[in-house]
């Protein structure tokens, strides 16, 4: 299928035709063809796994495909290597930023393009240069900053002008709005389509349909290695989309009914938290919820919502109260540990589940009982585990929430995301908690796990769970939770019911502007 | 680099890095103008080509397992563990304070007195490094290492003022009791009506090495702290997370490490030299490192590669009794290649060897 833009003219900036690639019996990507214009901006969408990351490893030259050509302004290049592709004009801005954390923005900048043999000559050439792509594209950033000491916004840009400095006229960027806040992710839109407007041509890998839908131009789905359908963004819709990539129709928001709330679960007050660095991350938070009730906790990353997660979750110490059915629970020193905050009946799903929820080199079966390996189930006697059932349990677990391969014989890393975030999911979900803890359950999920990881937090709740689920994606929290308070620096500036809500309230409470009759003007000038 | 199949992991690269040691070693031999092939056949038939040369290439073996699985035990919690020398020095006062003072009756009453003495005292000298690790975040690899030669002036103050008897030359101690002597391999095949030379020190502790490999086996694979110990060794933060102290881990892992290379003095002290001598352990505490790295932490592995070293000691030995050529110093550049190649230079092969497998690999489909 090929694309039909309105820039058709010339010949396409980047054409591939036919590729195909295979790691062993997988077949990544199967027999594929693209056209992408120049100066056009083309989202690729699929669910994790669907072979998108494998094509733009391919273009960017880390893998060598198995068959197939590649057309770069209609010239054939053989791309061996990146340096390759980065002589070819492409730039790759990676999920997972390759800076160094205690380098300058310049110096991360120049790294491998010193071209002198005194360092300032090239940090002086950069500055001039970074100045005028800060212009041209606003895309300011402080060279003379600390990698460490930008937010993840502003390190996207410093990757972005990595590529730029390096002439790239093609910019491919991986999932990138996965880190960033609602305002950071339309900033870094806005800078795609002063890009565009420049004549670069961008690439732009996704889940997220919603910004195919406003930043893009054209769209290619991909689905089990093969390219399903190219299609013009502006005839197109997300419902559509989700359907090609999925290959059946999907709910994009989970119907979920009115349950009876309970009494008060989980009690929190005057939650306190001082990061490693000393500095106060979270301030006198207090909140409850109630049993059948999903809280949820909207904010900006980075407002104390990580340090939230690990003080209920026992990894980290607090300050305060912290009541489950009425009783204390201490927050530091004694008993304040993981393994005793599970006793007490709390489950966590942690918002970056390979670093914390799984041992990504252990088998499934093994993640299974990792936390909970003291319970009865997994043992034999005193001295043994009881590796058989384990597997056997696992084994339940993996058919039950549709984990795939379902072989607890696997190691964890290779699952992809989605299966990983329902391997977390079973083992808490089916430790029949009191209280559940969930941190982004769908960071980094396609759409068709989205759906299932929703649901069955839905059915927790309705089973009379309370649920306190952190996340910054408002659509995530708007069709989970029942009422929401919103994070900033620390605290907690506003509580709302969802349905008396909406997305513009509760953004303006994200960006730190509090409730009163006073802020009323400063909301009028923002919106 | 993916996923490698078991059998090129566990045999095709150990067999090419051997392989790779041996030609290298070969290239030596040449150069000084003998012929390799020889100098091969001579450590093979040194070391495992009779009974007696068998019995020397075990006993070393003995030491090798048990400094091998200390090592072992310790990179299954990510922690490098390189004071074995220095445990295993210390393991054998232990051993020796045991067997001095106390005159037992039969060698089977001794020995679980001696093994607990032993492992104690490993166990401790490991105690202040894992401590110092889990409390203030010092370097075990650095505290461990600087333990080695705290062990070394020690045990050389307590044989020359402390141990020593009066009026002997020697810096070591009095031998010890009778009662605690173990039983030699010839006395053992003895019992069964069986042959076995007189002179190797091949003694019943290999018997409880080899129970070490599967009690270590066990203990990592099967027990709910080798579950903890694993899982901290590949994410400290997981492990926070599932609820294991990291405190406790680096604790519990290192005291089994430090207890293991104790152990490996009623090999040497209690079964060979019946006395306790100034350096008992002989560099056996690294040639572990080596062991444990060649069998991939696991007690198999362990077992296999703590017995070519073995071969290597004694057919090395043999080596430089029939080679004159071949000095002290050369063997020890062979065991030393060997060791390179096996441990330090392991992903010299696994990377163009996984990339050979991926293309066969990708051939074949």
């Amino acid at each position: 299928m090929d694309t039909k833009v309105q820039h058709d003219s010339a010949a396409p900036m980047i054409e591939l035709r036919g590729i195909s690639k295979s790691f062993g019996p997988v077949q990544a990507n199967k027999n594929i063809n693209l056209k992408v214009s120049k100066g056009s901006i083309h989202g690729i969408v699929g669910e994790n796994g669907a072979g998108k990351s494998t094509l733009m490893s391919i273009l960017y030259g880390f893998y060598k495909s198995d068959s197939g050509e590649i057309y770069i302004n209609g010239k054939q290049i053989n791309i061996t290597d990146s340096h390759v592709a980065i002589e070819a004009g492409i730039g790759m801005v990676h999920q997972h930023f390759k800076l160094v954390e205690n380098f300058t923005v310049l110096e991360n900048v120049i790294l491998g393009m010193e071209n002198s043999f005194l360092i300032n000559t090239a940090l002086n050439n950069a500055r001039v240069l970074l100045s005028e792509l800060a212009s041209t594209y606003s895309l300011e950033v402080d060279p003379d900053a600390l990698i460490e000491d930008l937010s993840v916004g502003h390190q996207q840009r410093v990757e972005i002008l990595k590529a730029l400095y390096r002439q790239a006229d093609i910019l491919i960027l991986d999932e990138p709005t996965g880190v960033l806040t609602p305002a950071e992710a339309d900033h870094l839109f806005n800078i795609l389509r002063n890009l565009s407007k420049e004549g670069k041509t961008i690439i732009l890998i996704t889940h997220k349909l919603k910004e195919i839908m406003s930043v893009t131009d054209t769209v290619s789905v991909m689905r089990r290695g093969e390219m399903t359908a190219t299609l013009e963004t502006s005839k197109t819709t997300p419902q559509e989309l989700a359907e090609l990539m999925v290959g059946r129709s999907v709910l994009l928001r989970i119907e979920k009914d009115a349950t009876e709330v309970g009494g008060k679960s989980l009690e929190v007050h005057n939650l306190s938290v001082m990061d490693k660095r000393g500095v106060t991350a979270l301030k006198n938070v207090s909140f409850h919820v109630r049993k059948g009730e999903i809280l949820g906790i909207a904010g900006v990353a980075g407002n104390g919502q990580t340090e939230l997660l690990e003080a209920l979750g026992g990894i980290s110490p607090a300050t305060g109260t912290m009541k489950i059915d009425g009783e204390e629970i201490p927050l530091h020193d004694k008993g304040s540990d993981a393994r005793s905050r599970r006793e007490y009946g709390v489950s966590h799903v942690p918002e970056d589940r390979q670093k914390l929820g799984l041992i990504l080199d252990f088998f499934a079966w093994e993640n299974i009982a990792f936390g909970y390996h003291h319970n009865d189930e997994f043992n034999k006697n005193w001295l043994l585990m009881d590796n058989r059932k384990t597997r056997e349990i696992a084994r339940q677990e993996m058919a039950k929430f549709d984990i795939r391969p379902p072989t607890p014989n696997n190691l964890v890393k290779n699952f992809s995301g989605g299966n990983q975030q329902k391997i977390v999911l079973a083992r808490e979900l089916e430790q029949n908690p009191k209280v559940l803890i969930v941190g982004q359950p769908t960071r980094g999920v396609d759409i068709g796990a989205i759906e299932f990881i929703h649901q069955k937090i839905i059915e927790l709740r309705n089973k009379g769970v309370a649920i306190l689920l952190v996340s910054v994606e408002l659509d995530e929290i708007f069709s989970l939770s029942d009422r929401v308070a919103v994070l900033f620096d620390g605290k907690i500036i506003g509580e709302r019911i969802t349905e008396e809500t909406n997305e513009s309230e509760l953004g303006l409470l994200m960006a730190g502007i509090e409730d009163g009759p006073e802020e009323q003007p400063a909301m009028e000038s923002v919106a | 680099m993916k996923n490698l199949p078991k059998w090129i992991d566990l045999v095709l690269i150990p067999a090419i890095n051997l392989f790779l040691a041996f030609m290298i070693s070969g290239l030596v031999v040449v150069y000084i103008g003998e012929n390799p092939f020889r100098a091969m056949q001579i450590i093979i038939n040194g070391s495992l080509g009779s009974a007696y040369g068998l019995g020397y290439t075990l006993y070393y073996a003995t030491n090798f397992i048990f400094t091998g699985l200390a090592v072992a035990v310790a990179f299954h919690a990510r922690m490098f563990n390189i004071g074995g020398e220095g445990q295993a020095m210390i393991g054998g006062l232990g051993t020796a304070l045991v067997c001095l003072f106390i005159d037992w009756p039969h060698w089977t009453i001794a020995l679980p007195f001696a093994i607990m003495s032993a492992a104690l005292f490993g166990a401790a000298w490991s105690a202040i490094p894992a401590y110092l690790q889990a409390r203030r975040g010092s370097h075990i690899v650095i505290t461990t290492i600087m333990f080695n030669f705290i062990a070394y002036s020690m045990m050389v103050y307590l044989l020359v003022h402390v141990l020593k008897p009066k009026g002997q030359m020697a810096p070591e101690s009095a031998k010890f009791v009778a009662g605690s002597n173990l039983p030699s391999a010839h006395d053992i095949f003895g019992w069964f009506g069986m042959a076995f030379p007189k002179s190797p020190p091949l003694n019943v502790t290999f018997l409880l090495a080899m129970l070490a490999c599967f009690l270590i086996w066990l203990f990592i694979w099967r027990t709910r702290m080798g579950y903890a110990i694993r899982a901290f060794g590949w994410s400290e933060t997981a492990a926070v997370y599932a609820g294991i102290s990291p405190f406790k881990i680096i604790m519990v892992t290192m005291l089994v490490s430090g207890g293991l290379a104790g152990m490996m003095s009623i090999n040497s002290v209690m079964g060979e030299a019946e006395r306790l001598l100034i350096d008992s352990v002989q560099g056996a505490g690294f040639v572990g490192i080596a062991a444990a790295l060649m069998g991939r932490s696991h007690p198999l592995g362990v077992f296999l590669a703590a017995v070519l070293f073995g071969v290597l000691y004694q057919g090395g030995a043999e080596l430089e009794f029939e080679m004159p050529a071949v000095s002290r110093e050369m063997i020890v550049v062979i065991q030393a290649l060997v060791i390179l190649f096996t441990g330090a230079l392991e992903n010299l092969v696994r990377v163009p060897i996984g990339r050979i497998f991926m293309k066969l690999n990708a051939k074949q489909n």
